[in-house]
């Protein structure tokens, strides 16, 4: 088929190292001696665990519950033992601890009964929360919550579905292994995305460098009876970041503040689609994957790999080489040496590389920005890395963000062609976090700030309702005294009517009375002025010895002016002293 | 072990940046070196020791590693172009001096390679202009036949500077032709009857910069610079040199004379394009190149130096923040925002 194609910006070509993990077909990883089950495996929210220590699972059994719309069920990959469920070092460059379910599996790899879900009858939302059951999310690399991205826009309507198979980084080669021999059950599980978002056209993108997994997909497609199209895009790296393939296929431009959908375009992996259908067409949920092994190995191969199985072992299959000094999940261009290699493979794991100082030379040293430019020629969103450099480097993240800073999709194309080295990608995830944690802290002091300024006020209300229920009370004390006073001053004037003189009595009860009222009130409003003095002046403590000092200068000119009265006071250095 | 990603690398490096800069200058040494002295690579090796030696008191001084930053190759690319750029017969100290001042105070005490804000080659240039004009204005006069020790022996001092020495550029030459004849000079008759100015720009020196022209097309086709500023710079240079050419043919000489004369290629390919005092984005480019283009035509034909391309650089370098900052392009995905 015959398509306009469009181009991005930038990209880089580095040499694709693929051709040695294809040879062979697709092959089933032994069962691990144990599997370590992390339960936050998808963007969003932590699954809550459902089993405990001592359970016995069967494969596919529920063992975290997705917490929340974005999040995905976890299940059991195999059958066995629940040994614990305890903290484990993760697949994350940081090595921190996570909750994960670890399985002693008893060899039988039994499932539990499962059935087909009955697509054709079936909501769409009951579809969605089947795929969220069911554990499914982007294997693409960014573990999105599948479920969560099949549904339309309201505004706009669902012009193109991409999916993507175009996989551009060096050395994987797991999709192209599952195009080729799974073709037509990725194509059926594209067929139920196309279901769910209606979309006018589905364009699978496949780089060029893959002729074998395009046929195969053509090939799916005319068996199943679908319309989707094929197209070989450039190998170009990052042709296979979602917004870039976008790009490619449709012309769209995706902006970091904006969802895809509100441009009438979704994307998935091919990986995706092919697990959507496995769990919809025969009720697996999603237990393994495929994993490219390969680099510093003798047998680079692509396996089937059960969830939790730990990567030290997995990479033995493949022969490592005796240099081999550490495993980089992922790709050369994003992936991360693991901090272990008891950790275990998830989800997101496409690719394990055993890593040697042969394959991948040390860093020559870093050296200064030359401003070459090399950096912003090779971004795909067509960023000014160099600024960002600067601005992350002097800590000047404002300026950072100015430069679009969390535009940047850290695909590493930056980093590869600078001559001086410069780990740029590091400075932006520096920058970011930096970001990030500024924000949370303001977040938090604000948050610390208005329940401060609402304790306050209610203090105030609180007062000044006291304030004003002893007035009532003082006023009707008066009254009522009053009252008493004044039938007293009547009684006596009935009683002598005809004196002409004023009856000094009840004046002088009334007196004393009145007084030591006063006294009391005179007490209290000291006790309050003093309490005002006391709060005040807050505004002048630590001042420092400039701001004092002007102080002192404008008082002077004030009294100078004849604006005010020197004051007698202690001079302002010594009060705070 | 940590090791942040990318793993894989490509194979550049500041020094091989700076290598291939210095190849691209060759064929217009060269054509320098056989039409117009060896003595230029006489003053090619001391601007070159000069800057090295220079650089590693510097970095010794600010305790930075030596071997990584005298091998990058910066320090040899400023001195080269000093040398292209002086009379080629000068008096050594005065390329060493210009030499000297350009690392010292023009690189390295704005912060070293990659800080500094003015083309340290045309600090040195404008530097030396201003303070020794009388020296900078020495160019080896048409029909010098000086065999190559004396030329040597005039550079270091040890023969004295005889008249022969005192010539003019073409573009000088022109300039004060044009102002001293009382309307009775015309361009043409000068390019004609006039041996100094060869073909069509100046007797050998056109082949100089021709040799230039052909280095930087070299670099651009090699991805080391982009077309921007080579093309905004000549661009600007042949608009408004045709345009007062066309205006007043008698007194304005024309763009090829302009194109071929005193620093316009290499200005055009290798100084206006140094990435570290330039600018950087494609738009603050094609302006940074305009403007240079511009203001050496203005500075050479209408101001009192020989030529103008370096002043013209500076003052760029001085606008290339505030052009970068206006011309920041538009990212991915926001290109629809007005």
């Amino acid at each position: 088929m015959l398509m306009n194609l469009f181009k991005f910006k930038g990209g880089v070509k580095p040499p694709t190292n693929k051709t040695q993990s294809v040879t062979l077909p697709i092959a089933a990883a032994p069962l691990p001696s144990r599997l370590v089950v992390p339960l936050h495996q998808s963007i969003g929210g932590m699954p809550r665990p459902v089993v405990q220590a001592g359970d016995k699972v069967l494969k596919g059994q529920l063992i975290g519950e997705a917490d929340g719309w974005i999040s995905a069920a976890v299940h059991a990959p195999t059958s066995g033992t629940v040994l614990e469920v305890a903290m484990h070092v993760q697949p994350h460059p940081s090595g921190l601890d996570s909750l994960c379910v670890v399985i002693e599996p008893d060899g039988r790899d039994e499932w539990i009964a499962h059935q087909p879900f009955d697509y054709a009858n079936a909501t769409p939302d009951e579809a969605r929360n089947y795929l969220q059951q069911s554990g499914v999310v982007g294997l693409g690399g960014a573990v999105f919550p599948t479920h969560g991205k099949l549904t339309p826009s309201k505004t706009v309507p669902m012009a193109e579905l991409v999916i993507n198979g175009a996989e551009c980084e060096p050395f994987i080669t797991c999709d192209d292994l599952l195009m080729r021999e799974r073709a037509e059950e990725v194509v059926r599980g594209i067929g139920v995305f196309r279901d769910l978002l209606q979309p006018q056209k589905v364009l699978i993108g496949i780089e060029d460098n893959k002729p074998e997994a395009a046929a195969a997909m053509r090939a799916a497609i005319q068996a199943v009876g679908e319309d989707f199209a094929v197209v070989q895009v450039p190998t170009l790296y990052p042709a296979g970041g979602a917004k870039q393939l976008i790009r490619v296929l449709t012309g769209k431009e995706v902006p970091a503040a904006k969802r895809s959908t509100d441009l009438g375009v979704q994307c998935f992996n091919v990986a995706t689609a092919y697990t959507a259908w496995r769990a919809i067409a025969h009720g697996e949920p999603v237990v393994s994957r495929l994993v490219t092994v390969t680099g510093n190995v003798h047998a680079p191969r692509n396996y089937e790999v059960l969830i939790g199985t730990p990567m030290g072992e997995l990479l033995k299959l493949a022969q490592p080489h005796p240099d081999t000094d550490g495993i980089v999940m992922g790709g050369p261009m994003m992936g991360f040496l693991v901090p272990s290699d008891q950790v275990a493979v998830v989800k997101a794991t496409n690719c394990l590389i055993a890593h040697s100082e042969r394959l991948f030379p040390p860093k020559a040293p870093e050296m200064p920005c030359i401003r070459c430019g090399a950096c912003a020629e090779a971004c795909p969103h067509e960023l000014q890395p160099f600024e960002m450099y600067w601005f992350s480097r002097a800590k000047n993240f404002g300026k950072t963000q100015e430069y679009n800073i969390f535009d940047c999709i850290e695909c590493g194309c930056c980093s590869f062609v600078c001559p001086s080295r410069i780990p740029l990608v590091q400075y932006f995830r520096f920058a970011k976090s930096e970001i990030w944690a500024r924000e949370r802290e303001k977040n938090a002091a604000d948050q610390a700030k208005a329940r401060f300024e609402f304790k306050q006020l209610r203090e105030e209300r609180e007062k000044a309702e006291k304030a004003e229920k002893l007035a009532k009370a003082a006023a009707a004390q008066a009254a009522k005294k009053a009252a008493e006073a004044a039938a007293a001053a009547a009684a006596p004037a009935k009683a002598q009517p005809a004196s002409g003189e004023a009856p000094p009595t009840p004046n002088a009860t009334v007196a004393p009375e009145k007084d030591a009222k006063r006294a009391t009130i005179e007490a209290a409003m000291a006790r309050a002025k003093a309490q005002r003095e006391a709060v005040q002046p807050k505004n002048v403590d630590a001042l420092t010895p400039e701001q004092q000092q002007a102080a002192a200068e404008i008082e002077a000119r004030r009294v100078a002016a004849h604006l005010i009265e020197p004051e007698p006071a202690t001079p302002a250095s010594e009060k705070t002293e | 072990m940590f090791a942040p990603a990318p793993f894989l690398l490509k194979d550049v490096s500041v020094s091989q940046v700076m290598i291939q800069v210095c190849v691209a200058l060759i064929p217009g040494i060269a054509a320098y070196a056989w039409l117009v002295g060896p003595a230029i690579l006489v003053q090619l090796v001391i601007a070159t020791l000069a800057a090295l030696l220079a650089e590693a008191v510097m970095l010794r001084l600010q305790k930075k590693p030596l071997a990584i930053f005298l091998s990058d190759g910066s320090a040899i690319v400023t001195a080269w172009l000093i040398a292209l750029t002086f009379p080629p017969l000068a008096p050594w100290w005065l390329v060493a001096t210009g030499t000297v001042f350009a690392i010292v105070v023009a690189k390295h005490l704005y912060g070293g390679l990659g800080q500094n804000p003015f083309n340290p080659a045309m600090v040195a240039f404008a530097v030396c202009i201003v303070a020794f004009p009388a020296l900078m204005s020495q160019w080896p006069s048409i029909g010098l036949e000086l065999p190559f020790v004396d030329q040597v022996n005039v550079i270091l001092g040890l023969a004295p500077r005889v008249d022969a020495l005192s010539g003019a550029t073409p573009l000088d030459a022109m300039k004060t032709a044009l102002k001293l004849g009382d309307g009775t000079v015309n361009v043409a008759s000068l390019l004609v009857n006039q041996d100094i100015y060869g073909n069509f720009a100046g007797r050998g020196w056109e082949w100089v910069a021709a040799g230039y022209l052909l280095g930087g097309l070299w670099l651009w086709q090699r991805k080391l610079i982009t077309w921007h500023v080579p093309v905004a710079f000549i661009g600007a240079l042949l608009v408004i040199s045709g345009a007062l050419w066309l205006y007043q043919p008698a007194q304005f000489a024309s763009p090829l004379f302009h194109l071929f004369s005193g620093g316009s290629m290499i200005g055009a390919f290798f100084i206006a394009t140094d990435p570290v005092s330039g600018c950087t984005t494609p738009r603050g480019k094609l302006i940074f190149g305009a403007g240079a283009g511009l203001l050496a035509y203005i500075i050479r034909v209408f101001g009192g130096y020989p030529d103008g391309v370096a002043f013209a650089v500076l003052l760029m370098n001085l606008s290339a923040p505030v052009i970068d900052l206006l011309t920041q392009p538009r990212i991915f995905g926001m290109k629809d925002k007005a």
